[in-house]
């Protein structure tokens, strides 16, 4: 079993990054379909679970603790497998 | 006055660090991370500037679970005078020491530069040499500064005096820097034992060197 652990800076946080490679991708001709970019991280953890709701109670403890630090960012899990 | 100056995988200040409190007079032992006690006599913790794990994740986001961490939340909770330089300010922000968060430079680069900085409240064992509004020349060299913190939690920090610093230009104007918040350099916590700054006052403690402005910040930590 696996999770997919998405982090990026929550809405109404700035993301300098997300803004910068919007803008690199209007001046690469992809300005018409372009209407907001966020960068975040992905991080993939092998789990040696097979229960999906224990996994994913587990996963979130680590989110909390450590994956993502909630003062700017949201996480997303997606339990696979 | 006893300095236990802290020392993680990455961390490169703490040499720097020990050096200039040691021109201040103090003893200072630097303190290895997998370590579970404060030296005894301890008067202050620095967490010096560096790469703490390699900035790897967050800034700071490995740095606070080593197991020297839990004996500084111990000390700091007891009163104990903590400073956090840099990426010391950021692994205090991890550990929920400090209020706030550090996002990467607005900029996107790494600054490496001499910055003005101006004191915003001196009423703390930090900054009590110096006055408020004294423009200070110091180093600033971080890829992560941009410090953040909710409406509330801003409201917060000005309430109680906890802003400290903030970047300003030679006249003492403030000055956007990295997109930090209403351009904070550095804060404390509510009780006013807990500080952090991005910029580096120990780098600032020799003339021959460029300047000596730090040397006013750091004696405050003197009796």
């Amino acid at each position: 079993m696996k999770a997919i652990v998405n982090v990026a800076l929550k809405q109404g946080v700035l993301d300098d990054q997300g803004k910068a490679t919007h803008h690199a991708l209007d001046t690469l001709g992809f300005k018409q379909i372009v209407k907001e970019v966020r960068v975040g991280k992905q991080i993939i953890i092998e789990l040696t679970s097979n229960n999906k709701e224990e996994a994913y109670e587990e996963v979130k403890k680590m989110c909390e603790k450590l994956l993502a630090n909630t003062v700017i960012e949201d996480y997303n899990i997606e339990i696979i497998g | 006055m006893n300095v236990s100056v802290l020392q993680f995988p990455g961390t490169n200040c703490e040499y720097d660090t020990k050096y200039a409190f040691e021109k201040l007079g103090a003893t200072v032992n630097i303190v290895w991370h997998k370590d579970y006690e404060l030296p005894k006599d301890t008067d202050l913790v620095v967490i010096p500037g560096g790469f703490s794990y390699g900035d790897y994740l967050r800034s700071g986001a490995i740095a606070r679970f080593a197991n020297i961490m839990t004996a500084v939340q111990e000390f700091a909770s007891k009163g104990g005078k903590v400073l956090g330089i840099c990426n010391g300010f950021q692994i205090l922000l991890e550990a929920g020491l400090l209020p706030g968060a550090m996002k990467r430079n607005n900029t996107l680069h790494f600054i490496s530069k001499y910055h003005h900085l101006k004191v915003i409240n001196n009423d703390n064992v930090f900054l009590k040499e110096l006055n408020n509004g004294d423009i200070l020349n110091i180093p600033v060299a971080h890829h992560d500064g941009n410090y953040y913190i909710d409406d509330e939690g801003l409201k917060e920090l000005e309430k109680n005096g906890q802003i400290l610093l903030k970047y300003c230009d030679e006249k003492g104007n403030e000055k956007s820097m990295n997109g930090s918040l209403e351009h904070i350099a550095g804060i404390c916590n509510k009780e006013k034992n807990v500080f952090g700054l991005m910029p580096h006052p120990e780098r600032a403690i020799e003339t021959l060197l460029g300047c000596d402005d730090g040397v006013k910040m750091l004696q405050g930590f003197f009796k």
